[in-house]
């Protein structure tokens, strides 16, 4: 017979508000099995823990249900505390009264007695739970970092510094992401290429660190401690190895102007090229879809001309493996075009505001490369139409941002800084511009950030205007901008050379889809989401892989930076063990039920069930069963709803218990 | 603030089995978010909904379910690469079965909710219950003695089109 003890939290008043906790732990104490029941105001807190360890001692209990927050918050919480007190941590379950019934009922009495029956459910559950081993498995220690920004080189870095191995993966053919685009950083004016490109170069000098670039992750295979990762090296037509970047079949490229991507398409290219001059690594690519020897056969100037004989158009992509212990996502982001539509938009990009059609409207990012000292003008800020220095300039905030109708209600975070840094570089280089800038409000928390936004205005003279802009049209050679200045109640409208727009950031282009490889959870927008809001702000819910950067909400450099060391030493901490206990949700066989048609075998998403003969004494075969590998078994549990005859089971979540639970409503 | 509360002559008994990854998390997320929904479901966890065996909808019905949700992740996010797509497969075809034996489909409802939509949750579970409410009480199945049936492999037009109907 069962001895259970339930403890139902208060959780301060989030639980006691709306559940009459007493009446809970009074009812469910008259459930059969039930030997103990109390109520405590915080559970999860050291007293909390030290009541159920009490009790389970003096009462000498045998299994524990706490009603309190959702599993996903302190079910390891209370098993570790149940294993202190000499149970098996498996024995212990949460009922989840809070998320699933404090928080969103209004009405006591129905959701006192939701939550008795809840908790009802759990006692029934935990009735038939069982001892479950911890299982053990080995850890790689070898990481892999996913983008080659500033999030990724930072948390590569950190990792290879610890000694572990890294292999940092990056889709373009250069390392350092949009931060490697940027001409100066907020709030010291710190140009980016000087503080990012030391960065770069360390992590391809780097003795722990294999950096694949222009590679993309095709697969990812295993769990925790144990992945196997595909990666695509797509054909750089350039063998890596012998090349030494000195740039000549860049020179003699017949093909010459083809847009820049890193330039925001302004400065042009060769169809043999390095996106910039600082890349890492200096190893060109071919633009297949631009190179006449491969559009019609003929040229192939780029390979006479190589000395080292470094150009191969034979190159095809090829697949490699690497088998990792841990994974950081740190792929960043992608500005809103003008032309998109994200989920939930009722419009199409942002047309009205000219963008794509009047050429000196341009993005936040266009601009960095104007005002960048290795930028297409050399630093010049120059307007693209007709290269003559703008004189009035005018600014758009939150192009995007904040706009429920086009389906982003986020805040960008870095756009307001960004554009208070823009003003202060054009006053620094247009000494007698005026620059404008039109915003619905300044948003400055962080580090010296408002004495940054301060001074563009006190010192450089940007004239800011709280307000959105209504409308703008081409007259002449100028923009005419017509807005309202909300402030003083009055409309504006300002003659401008220059339209810079705040565009909002958004993950990058198939961030569902690589969320889709990794097995992650992603938010409406497709930003990677952490397994939990405030304590858990760098890990996924899936156990062994970590977020750093843009990819899990916008964020600025410092942010970044900081959350990428923080990815690593998460890694690290996990690569202090050379074994890690895993939860011993596994599938077993019932050997004697099993009649060997390998359904379970045929649905198994992890390839975990394997043939196994019996044989009697002498050695003739009696039959073959299935055999689940419990290294390799996610715990998904298709093949036990498969199995025809019954013979697979969950731990965990076995039938007794699901049914159980059903009969106890 | 709050519209009054209606009380009703009936309150369904819902049973939801939801994935751990995608629903309970959304689940979660309604509660932290503070949102308000009929207190009528009752959240049985799995691993996957590709562990949930049609037995388990028929055994809610037999226990006195009047309706029973089950939802998990988006096809293409499942957490085990495809479980859901299994469970998709497999309540194609349990659908056809218990539309046969006279069970009014309104009653089972089949839903993807992410771990990140919160207000989905709460407009499934509403509406779910909205729907349950009108049709009354469901008695049929206590009486139904459990029998196991299972499908195999099978793949014809029928079912591509109960895919398309969930």
């Amino acid at each position: 017979m069962s001895r259970i003890g339930v403890f139902i939290c208060h959780c301060g008043e989030n639980i006691s508000r709306t559940v009459d906790v007493e009446r809970v732990a009074r009812e469910v104490g008259q459930l059969p099995g039930v030997a103990f029941s109390t109520d405590y105001k915080y559970m999860c807190s050291d007293p909390g823990q030290n009541l159920l360890k009490k009790a389970i001692q003096e009462q000498k209990l045998s299994h524990v249900v706490v009603a309190a927050c959702s599993p996903r918050m302190h079910e390891r919480t209370f098993r570790k505390a149940v294993e202190a007190a000499g149970l098996n941590p498996f024995l212990c379950e949460m009922a989840n009264i809070r998320e699933h019934c404090s928080w969103v009922h209004e009405d006591k009495e129905e959701a006192t007695v939701k939550a008795v029956e809840i908790v009802g459910m759990m006692v029934e559950r935990v009735k038939k739970n069982r001892v479950l081993p911890t299982i053990t498995v080995p850890v790689t220690k070898r990481a892999l970092v996913i983008g080659g920004g500033i999030a990724g080189i930072q948390a590569a870095l950190d990792i290879a510094d610890c000694g572990h191995e890294v292999i940092l993966v990056e889709r373009e053919p250069s390392i350092g992401g949009h931060m490697a685009q940027l001409s100066e950083t907020f709030p010291t004016l710190d140009c980016s290429q000087c503080i990012m490109t030391p960065k770069m170069v360390d992590v391809a000098n780097h003795p722990k660190i294999k950096l694949y670039t222009w590679s993309e992750i095709e697969r990812v295979e295993g769990y925790i401690g144990n992945f196997q990762v595909t990666i695509k090296r797509k054909a750089r037509s350039v063998d890596e190895d012998k090349c030494t970047g000195c740039g000549v079949c860049m020179e003699k490229c017949p093909v010459r102007k083809i847009p820049n991507k890193f330039d925001c398409n302004l400065g042009m290219r060769p169809a043999i090229y390095v996106p910039f001059p600082q890349a890492v690594p200096n190893t060109p690519v071919i633009d297949r879809e631009n190179c006449i020897k491969f559009k019609t056969g003929k040229c192939g100037l780029c390979q006479k001309v190589c000395g080292p004989g470094a150009v191969d158009y034979e190159q095809e992509d090829i697949l490699i493996v690497e088998a990792v212990g841990a994974i950081v996502v740190a792929t960043g982001f992608d500005l809103y075009t003008i032309d998109e539509k994200p989920k939930g938009s009722l419009i199409k990009g942002y047309g009205e505001f000219g963008h794509g059609k009047i050429p000196d409207v341009v993005d936040g990012m266009t601009f960095e490369r104007l005002a960048s000292a290795s930028g297409p003008t050399g630093g010049k800020i120059l307007r693209p139409s007709d290269g003559k220095e703008p004189k009035q300039i005018v600014f758009i905030q939150c192009i995007g941002s904040r706009a429920r109708e086009k389906g982003i209600s986020y805040c960008s975070k870095v756009c307001c800084m960004y554009t208070a840094k823009h003003t202060m570089l054009y006053h620094h280089k247009v000494h007698d511009g005026q620059a404008y800038v039109f915003f619905m409000d300044a948003r400055t928390p962080g580090k010296s950030y408002d004495e940054f936004w301060r001074r563009s205005i006190e010192e450089e003279e940007a004239v800011y205007i709280r307000g959105m802009v209504s409308r703008l049209y081409q007259k002449g050679d100028k923009i005419v901008v017509m807005g309202s200045d909300i402030a003083v109640g009055v409309q504006v409208e300002i003659e401008a050379d220059m339209v810079v727009l705040a565009t909002a950031i958004q993950p990058q282009k198939g961030a569902d889809t690589l969320a889709q490889k990794l097995g992650i959870s992603y938010d409406k927008y497709n930003f990677y989401s952490e397994a939990h809001a405030k304590l858990r702000p760098v890990e996924c819910a899936t156990a062994g892989i970590y977020l750093a950067g843009a990819c899990q909400g916008p964020k600025d450099i410092p942010d970044t930076v900081s959350q990428a060391s923080a990815a690593a030493a998460k890694v690290m901490t996990l690569f202090s063990k050379d074994k890690l206990e895993r939860e011993p949700i596994v599938a077993r066989v019932k050997e004697a039920g099993c009649v060997g048609c390998f359904y379970c075998k045929k649905v198994c998403p992890y390839g975990a069930v394997e043939e196994k003969e019996i044989r009697d004494r002498q050695g003739n075969l009696i039959k073959v069963v299935a055999y689940v590998n419990p290294g390799v078994c996610g715990g998904c549990g298709t093949c036990q709803a498969t199995c025809p005859s019954k013979s697979v089971e969950l731990d965990g979540y076995t039938d007794e218990q699901i049914v159980a639970m059903i009969e106890s409503l | 603030m709050h519209p009054e509360k209606q009380k009703h002559a009936f309150e369904p008994k819902i049973i939801a089995f939801v994935c751990t990854w995608c629903t309970y998390a959304g689940a979660d997320l309604a509660g932290t978010s503070r949102m308000q929904y009929p207190s009528n479901v009752r959240v049985l966890k799995f691993p996957c909904t590709g562990r949930i065996d049609p037995v388990f909808i028929l055994k809610a019905f037999q226990q006195g379910a009047d309706g029973v949700l089950v939802s998990g992740c988006h096809p293409g996010d499942c957490h085990y690469i495809a479980g859901n797509f299994h469970a998709r497969r497999r309540f194609a075809a349990f659908r056809k079965l218990l539309e046969f034996v006279g069970v009014d489909l309104n009653r089972l409802q089949f839903s993807w909710v992410s771990a990140a939509e919160g207000g989905k949750w709460v407009e499934v579970v509403t509406d779910l219950t909205e729907k349950v409410r009108a049709m009354g009480l469901m008695t049929e199945f206590k009486e139904l003695a459990l029998e196991e049936q299972w499908s195999g492999t099978i793949d014809t037009p029928e079912l591509k089109e109960a895919y398309d109907q969930i």
